[in-house]
């Protein structure tokens, strides 16, 4: 504002001063193009993104009863913390985290140095692998829901013809460490999503410099002493970003489980992720929806994750600085 | 003979060797990931042409046995495709359009003209990364139904979907350092010429960013369309034929036969099939366009 009416007072100058001022309605003119451009940008993340995170915060404090809002302090907090579902989630957002690191983080490591050795089909492995991540979620998910089936399904026809006990699947009730519901929310996700993974691995697979492995091959080093000494040391800063970047995709876990528990979270919440019971604080919960409840427990899932994600901001920095 | 490429974890005098070996893994790895990558897109396909009785029989057959085409045009209809992929179309270029409008001038402003406090303003869209917005569903969602200030309601409106998808701070940040590498010149010599910084981005920026563009449209587009959880709110939530393909058919799965939920299924995969037929190329190269190859 002090520059706009700067800027007015410029034509009343003195001639003395006018190139001074010029000058500077120049500047004022450049800015306010510049302003311009970035303020459809600007605008939708006030709205859309920074007002929210705000609003989060505030809204974990707040209560609201028969239309009025006042503070609450720290008793959505108190609530969610005594409530065993809160645990429940947690423990089964963990669970899959950790299946889905030891099965999604290891597998695409494995198969992109399987595929870069190959010298034919690439591209069409590269297609193949790929082509889950490309298909609507729902599509594939419904497709695993029903090869899942206890009945019908697929899954179980195979282990009736290995002779194996057959499974409930997504369905089942145990709650044991690994649960199978898990696991199976995990072989559907890791299906559907490993492509990124693998091709990011494989690109960086080929920056290695060939030299390291010749160099290696004179020392006299194996195949496996090649993969632990030069592969795994040459990726590792790729393989601990992408390591970050999959524990925050992995924890907010919600459509996979959902939809392969058809809208719910199966036997004994056996695959209640954090986010599924976020929605089910703040929509689905029979009787009064609770946006405070829901917030808290965003506010706790949003510091979890930022700590990852600050994790993975320094790291990508340091590499930056580093080039 | 196997022809030699940039050096690997194994040498190809190696490989010329134990051509054999090398025969018999090439030909286990393409048979086992075609069956593990293929083999349920052929069920996804094949089980729709089954008949109602059929799709839950056991044990299940691989093959149908009789071929009933009909369930896919009971589908169409029953589920509503054709209106479900004509929303989910309108979502997704919608926000693509609004995304190259603003994240293209924004980054531009942020690249090129260099405003006062622009610096501040890029790293609070960074930040906005270490925030995922599943994170923000109730704000969100609470902002949207009313918007501060504004006093707008966008819940069941199309906007719903298109402004929060410019919040994009990935978008942003690639558009940002692809213009950041531009030659400095190039862009002077239009200035010398007189051309206004809008002109500059239209005639002389925007030609040359075409690649970068091309990666940020496809993100976008594959973004809106894999969307689950925000449009079943915003939309569906507000009225049943606002919804998405994705929302569409999991609503409809749990009252509709087997057969008629995986033709459904398999006829909401054809369009990102497609899609990704003929932009695979461009998919796959832009996949490692991010931050994470130099």
């Amino acid at each position: 504002m002090a520059e706009l009416a700067t800027l007015r007072q410029a034509g009343t100058l003195s001639p003395a001063r006018s190139r001074a001022g010029d000058r500077l309605a120049a500047k004022v003119r450049r800015n306010a193009s510049a302003h311009g451009f970035l303020i459809g940008a600007v605008l939708c993340f006030a709205f859309f993104s920074w007002y929210p995170i705000c609003r989060e915060i505030v809204l974990s404090f707040q209560k609201t009863q028969l239309g009025v809002t006042s503070w609450a302090g720290w008793a959505n907090y108190h609530r969610i913390f005594h409530d065993p579902t809160f645990w429940t989630a947690w423990k089964n957002t963990a669970e899959f985290t950790v299946l889905a690191l030891i099965v999604g983080y290891a597998v695409p490591f494995l198969v992109a140095i399987l595929l870069n050795e190959l010298r034919h089909a690439k591209g069409y492995l590269r297609c193949l692998v790929y082509l889950p991540v490309m298909l609507p979620p729902t599509s594939a998910l419904l497709l695993f829901a029903y090869f899942y089936d206890p009945t019908y399904g697929l899954f179980n026809d195979i282990l009736r013809h290995l002779h194996l006990p057959v499974s409930q699947w997504v369905q089942s009730s145990g709650t044991g460490l690994p649960s199978m519901a898990m696991i199976s929310v995990v072989i559907a996700a890791t299906w559907m999503n490993m492509g990124g993974a693998t091709l990011i691995y494989l690109a960086a697979l080929q920056n290695i410099p060939g030299e390291l492995y010749e160099a290696a091959e004179l020392d006299g080093a194996g195949l496996l002493r090649k993969i632990r000494h030069i592969t795994i040391p040459q990726t590792r800063l790729i393989l601990s970003m992408l390591l970050l970047l999959q524990i925050v995709a992995t924890m907010q876990m919600f459509v996979e489980a959902f939809i392969l528990t058809n809208g719910g979270a199966g036997v004994n919440n056996n695959t209640l992720s954090v986010v599924n019971l976020i929605y089910q604080y703040a929509f689905a919960l029979s009787g009064a929806s609770n946006y405070n409840s829901a917030s808290a427990l965003g506010v706790v899932l949003m510091l979890v994750l930022a700590t990852f994600s600050g994790a993975y901001l320094w790291l990508t920095r340091d590499r930056e600085a580093t080039r | 003979m196997i022809e030699p490429q940039a050096r690997s974890l194994v040498s190809s005098a190696q490989l010329n060797r134990h051509q054999v070996t090398y025969r018999v893994i090439l030909t286990l790895v393409v048979v086992i990931f075609t069956l593990i990558f293929i083999g349920p897109l052929y069920f996804l396909f094949t089980d729709g042409l089954k008949s109602t009785s059929e799709a839950v029989r056991v044990p299940p057959t691989i093959i149908p046995a009789h071929v009933h085409p009909g369930t896919y045009t009971s589908a169409w209809s029953r589920v509503g495709i054709g209106r479900l992929l004509v929303n989910t179309l309108y979502y997704a270029f919608g926000a693509l359009a609004f995304q190259l409008v603003f994240d293209v001038a924004a980054a531009y402003s942020l690249s090129r003209l260099r405003p006062v406090l622009g610096n501040l303003i890029f790293a609070l869209m960074l930040a906005t990364l270490m925030i995922p917005s599943t994170v923000l569903l109730v704000p969100q969602y609470v902002t949207v139904s009313d918007l501060p200030i504004l006093h707008l309601n966008l819940i069941g409106s199309p906007e719903a979907i298109w402004l929060p998808s410019v919040a994009n701070a990935f978008s942003i940040f690639l558009l940002k350092r692809f213009f950041d590498s531009i030659p400095t010149e190039l862009l002077a010599a239009a200035a010398i010429d007189g051309a206004s910084p809008l002109r500059t981005l239209r005639s002389v920026v925007l030609p040359i960013s075409r690649p970068i563009i091309g990666v940020v449209s496809i993100f976008s587009l594959v973004a809106v369309w894999k969307d689950f959880l925000w449009p079943l709110l915003v939309e569906y939530g507000y009225n049943p034929n606002r919804e998405t393909l994705n929302v569409g058919i999991f609503e409809a799965a749990s009252t509709t036969q087997q057969n008629l939920v995986l033709a459904a299924s398999a006829m909401a995969a054809v369009p990102t099939l497609i899609f990704f037929l003929f932009f695979q190329r461009n998919i796959l190269s832009g996949l490692t366009a991010g931050s994470l190859k130099g």
